[in-house]
């Protein structure tokens, strides 16, 4: 095999790198989709945390203030939404398309023209459901944006949805479209692109978790895609599925979506697990402990995942055997993930550790991450579950796997890819003042949170009892906060893209030799890897 | 040549995951009957038969269990409904008659569907029903009333940890669907 070039890609080849506006919307190239799949997220974070502070500017006193409970309703399901599929996924598929071909050794992603459909449906998708939003706010008698929680439970979304609902279900499918071919793109070129010498089991763990990623999506978004179906024939033609009226039964919606759901939450968190595999390592100058452990213990997580679903759901009034069988499970799921963070911590242990931003911000994740972790396991706990079930605790769960999980380790990753991007070192101090105030602000943010739901506060209300005014105040404030700190970020970011910063060598934090994206120059150039280079 | 086998093989990969994706899709769709064959054997979601049960083989003196009554609008319904008798005690095996109250207090003829539901779930398959009103569609004139039968008994078999049992039913309006359904046949008939 003399050349390995991506299929459709010989006009473009080293002679002239498109430019202006063309560049952007035609392109093929894999890192210029991933930089546009990584600013569009960093944009849907800003947009989904703009609707978090709504929501917290209304909870921060008891009573109504800010908003009207119709709105409340809107930004809830909206911020929802847009953080699950606009900001957490797109960014892992960004980092797929940056890193993938970089740690194969492939010279571009499998499948490029699909790559380009992937990325440029999505604005469209979040342009439409965002309008919902804009419309409903601003034009006076407009129907209500989605109002029914990102769950979009069944028959609040069918009978009682309000008429964007339809607009919400376009907006649902274009997604969903968007993130299976971006998978499909992932598997393709993890199977056939590796360069010579690459075996399986020599990928590094982001390109592992990535594949088993890419599964769960071609295996579950065609349910989402199943469920939105329904809800579209059930509200526009006639049909019943979810309908008690007609045969159908609410509690199925339930079950399809979060046989989705469930597998959907790893699909955020899994990419994050492969980050951290590749940062502790390079910090603590040691190999990773238990690399095949690492994977069989993701491949578990990702069948189990399967069988777990209606711990959503304890209190619908399942069977008894049910309900222990899905206790059961869900406790196991927490066997592999224990597995990994020991893992981490044996690859941290007696290692040389340096404490660089990219470090800093996966040892949080460690060890936040263990703390959602530990809630889940409490929620898993059925009777306890009947208690907690639709409290503020679950929205702390969540948040502490989903913010200081998966989002905590997406800064990590563009802390320590951005010298690869664009060629220079993120300003320290900028950094550093995102790190330590993320930090502290998200423990304010969500920790009382615990508190509140334990106590009996209920989720998805504009307004609660007196009893919990002064936690809320309190988690206000760490909203704003965090909020606030994210603007770091976005000036470490911008630094970065307009080349501001001390020049980055090709290998900046001294990583293992073995990764291979640290072996092309920094910034990596258009092409790379044309010539596909030769693993021992 | 070997560029052209790997644009093969990324074919092949792509087909294969494209197959994948349009099973998946179907398979949502095939979780319907899937749940609907579970909720049968199980009783999950308290459902209960859907047509008419046979009548008991034993009866059980020994115990009694209490039977709960509810009814209640799905929203947008403006019958009235409600149960004759909101609560009695039978043995298991006995077989029993209650009546539900409906009045269509509109200035229209309209069609209604009942929906049960039971409670404990565990407890639905035991509760056999021989004749109900939800088996099939009602219909009401404009301000009538009708006093609807139902007749059942509780399996023998049901656990003895099982001592109350909550039927509730839900009426919804189907009036659109149900002229919807006639008007299409009446086309069908002038069709041919
Ligand atoms: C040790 C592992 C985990 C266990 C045992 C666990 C368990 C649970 C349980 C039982 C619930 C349902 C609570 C209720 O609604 O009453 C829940 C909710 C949730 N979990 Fe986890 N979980 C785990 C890890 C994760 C991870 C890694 C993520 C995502 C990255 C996650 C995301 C969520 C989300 C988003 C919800 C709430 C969904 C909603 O109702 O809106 N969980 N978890
Ligand atoms: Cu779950």
């Amino acid at each position: 095999m003399s050349v390995t070039t991506a299929d459709t890609h010989h006009d473009d080849h080293h002679h002239h790198a498109p430019t202006g506006l063309k560049r952007w919307l035609f392109s093929t190239n894999h890192k210029d989709i991933g930089t546009l799949y990584l600013w569009f997220s960093f944009a849907m974070l800003l947009v989904g945390g703009l609707m978090a502070l709504v929501i917290r500017a209304e909870l921060m006193y008891p009573g109504m203030q800010v908003v009207d409970p119709e709105f409340f309703n809107q930004m809830t399901t909206v911020h929802g939404l847009v953080m699950v599929f606009g900001a957490i996924m797109p960014a892992t598929v960004g980092l797929a398309n940056w890193m993938i071909p970089l740690m194969i050794g492939a010279p571009d992603m499998a499948l490029p023209r699909m790559n380009n459909w992937s990325f440029w449906i999505l604005p469209f998708a979040f342009g439409i459901l965002i309008a919902a939003v804009l419309m409903s706010a601003f034009g006076e008698g407009n129907p209500s944006a989605p109002n029914f929680g990102w769950t979009f439970y069944a028959p609040l979304s069918t009978k009682y949805g309000p008429a964007s609902t339809d607009f919400f279900i376009l907006s649902v499918h274009m997604m969903g479209i968007s993130s299976i071919m971006g998978a499909i793109n992932v598997i393709v070129t993890v199977f056939n692109l590796r360069a010579p010498g690459m075996t399986l089991m020599k990928m590094p763990l982001f390109v592992w978790t990535w594949l088993i990623t890419a599964f769960l999506l071609v295996a579950v978004m065609p349910v989402l895609a199943g469920a939105v179906t329904m809800m579209l024939t059930d509200r526009n033609f006639g049909t019943t599925f979810f309908d008690a009226a007609g045969g159908g039964d609410p509690v199925m919606f339930q079950h399809i979506f979060w046989f989705f759901g469930h597998p959907e939450v790893y699909i955020m968190i899994l990419p994050a697990f492969g980050i951290v595999s590749s940062i502790i390592p390079t910090f603590s100058r040691k190999p990773l402990f238990g690399y095949a452990s690492m994977v069989y213990a993701t491949a578990s997580i990702a069948l189990l995942s399967f069988v777990v679903w209606a711990h959503h759901m304890f209190t619908v009034g399942m069977p008894l055997a049910g309900t222990l069988f899905f206790m059961y499970m869900t406790m196991l799921i927490s066997v592999p993930t224990g597995v990994k963070v020991f893992n981490w911590v044996a690859t941290m242990w007696r290692g040389s550790l340096t404490f660089e931003l990219p470090m800093k911000w996966s040892l949080a994740f460690v060890i936040l991450f263990t703390c959602g972790g530990l809630s889940g396991l409490m929620l898993a706990i059925t009777p306890v579950d009947f208690q907690y079930h639709d409290t503020y605790f679950v929205v702390a769960h969540f948040h502490y796997v989903l913010v200081s999980g998966a989002l905590f380790t997406l800064f990590a990753a563009a802390y320590y890819w951005l010298p690869k991007w664009s060629g220079v070192m993120p300003s320290k101090l900028l950094g550093e003042l995102h790190f330590w105030n993320s930090l502290l602000s998200v423990n304010l943010l969500f920790f009382p949170m615990h508190f509140v739901g334990l106590a009996g506060m209920p989720r998805r209300y504009a307004d609660y009892a007196l009893q919990f005014a002064d936690y809320n105040w309190w988690i206000s404030i760490g909203g704003f906060w965090f909020g606030l700190s994210q603007i770091f970020f976005l000036a470490v970011a911008v630094r970065c893209a307009m080349k501001k910063g001390e020049p980055a060598p090709a290998n900046p934090w001294d990583a293992p030799e073995e990764d291979l994206e640290w072996t092309v120059p920094s910034p990596a150039p258009f092409h790379t890897f044309d010539t596909p280079p030769v693993v021992k | 040549m070997a560029e052209q086998s790997l644009q093969q093989r990324n074919r092949k990969t792509l087909t294969k995951l494209v197959i994948g994706v349009v099973a998946m899709f179907g398979f949502a769709f095939a979780m319907v009957p899937l749940y609907n064959v579970l909720c049968d054997i199980t009783g999950l979601n308290g459902k209960t038969n859907s047509s008419a049960a046979a009548g008991p083989t034993a009866l059980d003196e020994d115990r009694l269990v209490t039977v709960q009554f509810v009814a209640s609008n799905s929203r947008g319904m403006p019958w009235e409904f409600a149960p004759e008798t909101r609560s009695l005690k039978i043995h298991p095996g006995e077989i029993k008659q209650v009546s539900f109250y409906v009045k269509n207090p509109t200035g229209e003829h309209m069609w209604a569907q009942t929906v049960p539901s039971v409670s404990p779930g565990v407890a639905a398959q035991y509760l056999k029903k021989t004749q109900c009103f939800c088996f099939d569609k009602q219909q009401l004139d404009a301000g009538s009333d009708e006093s609807m039968p139902m007749i059942f008994y509780l399996d023998p078999e049901i656990p003895r940890h099982v001592t109350t049992v909550t039927l509730s039913y839900t009426i919804f309006d189907i009036t659109d669907r149900v002229e919807a359904e006639q008007s299409a046949e009446k086309k069908d008939l002038a069709a041919r």
